[in-house]
């Protein structure tokens, strides 16, 4: 099927993505480790409109954006019983996509937001935002093993960074947002998720996900408009 | 079949368009409602309540909300049609899925920050704008459209922005047509397809629409 290349670093969830589709699709891929500190020329050369990973290479033609990546997986590998991804009825694809992107946009942006915002009113009503957009998944999941069913599916893939990111977040940004009381189902799935291979193959060790936030999250704390 | 497809909808919004020009270029019949989004309907509210925002398709009584997804179920629901949205190719569908997502995240948000700021907020995101116009510019190319020579998902994510270069030339003072001629003819030419041209408002009844909109705004404050 052609050489599988894959540019990225393993703190970042987008880039855990793309090794969970390959790896339950069963395909060989090599790993090009990536320093964002000191982008090589692969990468710019491979996604010069963002620069970032994750960049899936095949047969020499780059793709950027996990979730673009992830339905290119899906569609290029889907012979010898390869275990489908999306879902197979247009309209449940596209309450899978509908999802994926209320996870890539609101929930990362709300748990992000709750994590950096300092004392006060302010984390409070970061935090009440938080929750109301997991809410929604806890919904989702609720009745279900995975999102998918019960096999691993994109959705599951997509959300995968709640169930290990999520938890050093919380930590960095000491609150706790998915507990077994509050999002039981979500809770979980969690465990499930993370607990079964290939994903629990391709986890990073904490301490490296801890440094990758906790840099990112003073240096935003760092640009905040002074407070009186 | 029409009472098959309703598509909830608001005329100046440019979401609403792509899903009009997808549902045009396909021959689907469906029952389009205009909402009032200082009231939104109870139907509009019971089918997108994590959003509640236009556009909503309801086909058999479902709903799919956010309008690149419900291009792309219209593509997948209505694949025997003779006009494909996406190209058959993964690399190609790939890529295309790329360009459209780029659209989304760059020129909505920007072309609204360069409408509704002044001064240096305006001038940054102004030239945010161009830097984003440059590349979508280079990705066209010499081509007919982004795809090629066939129309596709990402000329209908890009299309409706159209109806807004009048205002953004007015605003921001600077000249759409002028600075990137290679754009402004790829949109021209997909204004001459009845679908776009059904679907996209005239650019002077959006200018006369998010004046009406800037008054009201200022008057609440």
């Amino acid at each position: 099927m052609g050489e599988v290349k894959l540019i990225g670093t393993h703190q970042s969830f987008p880039c855990a993505r793309i090794e969970w589709g390959l790896k339950i699709k069963g395909v060989e891929y090599e790993y090009l480790k990536e320093d964002l500190s000191n982008k090589s020329d692969l990468l710019i050369e491979s996604n010069p409109v963002h620069k970032k990973v994750p960049v899936l290479i095949h047969k020499g033609n780059p793709i950027a954006e996990s979730l673009v990546i992830l339905e290119y997986i899906d569609e290029t590998w889907k012979d010898n019983n390869a275990h489908s991804l999306l879902p197979q009825n247009p309209y449940e694809r596209a309450l899978a996509r509908f999802w994926a992107k209320f996870i890539d946009e609101k929930c990362v942006i709300s748990v992000w937001g709750a994590c950096v915002a300092q004392e006060g009113e302010e984390k409070e009503k970061a935090v009440e935002g938080a929750i109301e957009t997991l809410s929604h998944l806890e919904k989702q999941i609720k009745g279900k093993k995975f999102f998918g069913g019960e096999k691993i599916g994109y959705l599951d893939i997509v959300a995968g960074w709640l169930s290990y990111w999520l938890s050093v977040l919380e930590e960095l940004g000491e609150i706790e947002l998915v507990n077994a009381e509050r999002f039981p189902c979500l809770h979980e799935w969690g465990k499930n998720f993370i607990n079964t291979s290939p994903i629990k193959d391709c986890i990073p060790p904490r301490e490296d996900v801890l440094a990758y936030f906790s840099f990112g999250i003073n240096y935003v704390r760092s640009m905040a408009p002074n407070k009186a | 079949m029409a009472d098959e497809v309703v598509l909830l909808d608001f005329w100046p919004s440019p979401f609403g368009m792509r899903v009009r020009i997808a549902l045009a270029e396909k021959g689907i019949d469906y029952e389009g409602r205009e909402e009032d989004l200082s009231n939104k309907s109870p139907l509009l509210l019971k089918m997108n309540p994590v959003n509640k925002q236009i556009p909503v398709l309801i086909h058999k009584g479902r709903p799919i909300s956010e309008s690149l997804i419900i291009v792309q179920y219209i593509d997948e629901a209505w694949s025997n049609n003779k006009s494909p949205l996406l190209p058959s190719d993964p690399y190609q569908r790939a890529n295309a899925r790329f360009w459209a997502d780029y659209i989304d995240k760059k020129i909505y948000s920007t072309g609204r920050l360069v409408w509704g700021t002044t001064g240096e907020v305006q001038e940054k995101a102004k030239e945010e704008l161009r830097e984003s116009f440059r590349v979508l510019e280079k990705e066209l190319a010499e081509k007919t459209y982004f795809g090629g020579d066939m129309f596709g998902l990402v000329d209908v994510a890009l299309i409706p922005f159209y109806s807004w270069f009048y205002t953004l030339e007015t605003t921001a003072n600077f000249s759409i047509t002028e600075e990137f001629p290679r754009l402004v003819s790829w949109a021209k030419r997909c204004m001459q397809r009845d679908s776009v041209s059904n679907s996209v408002p005239d650019q002077y009844k959006i200018y006369d629409f998010l004046l009406d909109l800037k008054k009201k705004m200022h008057s609440i404050e």
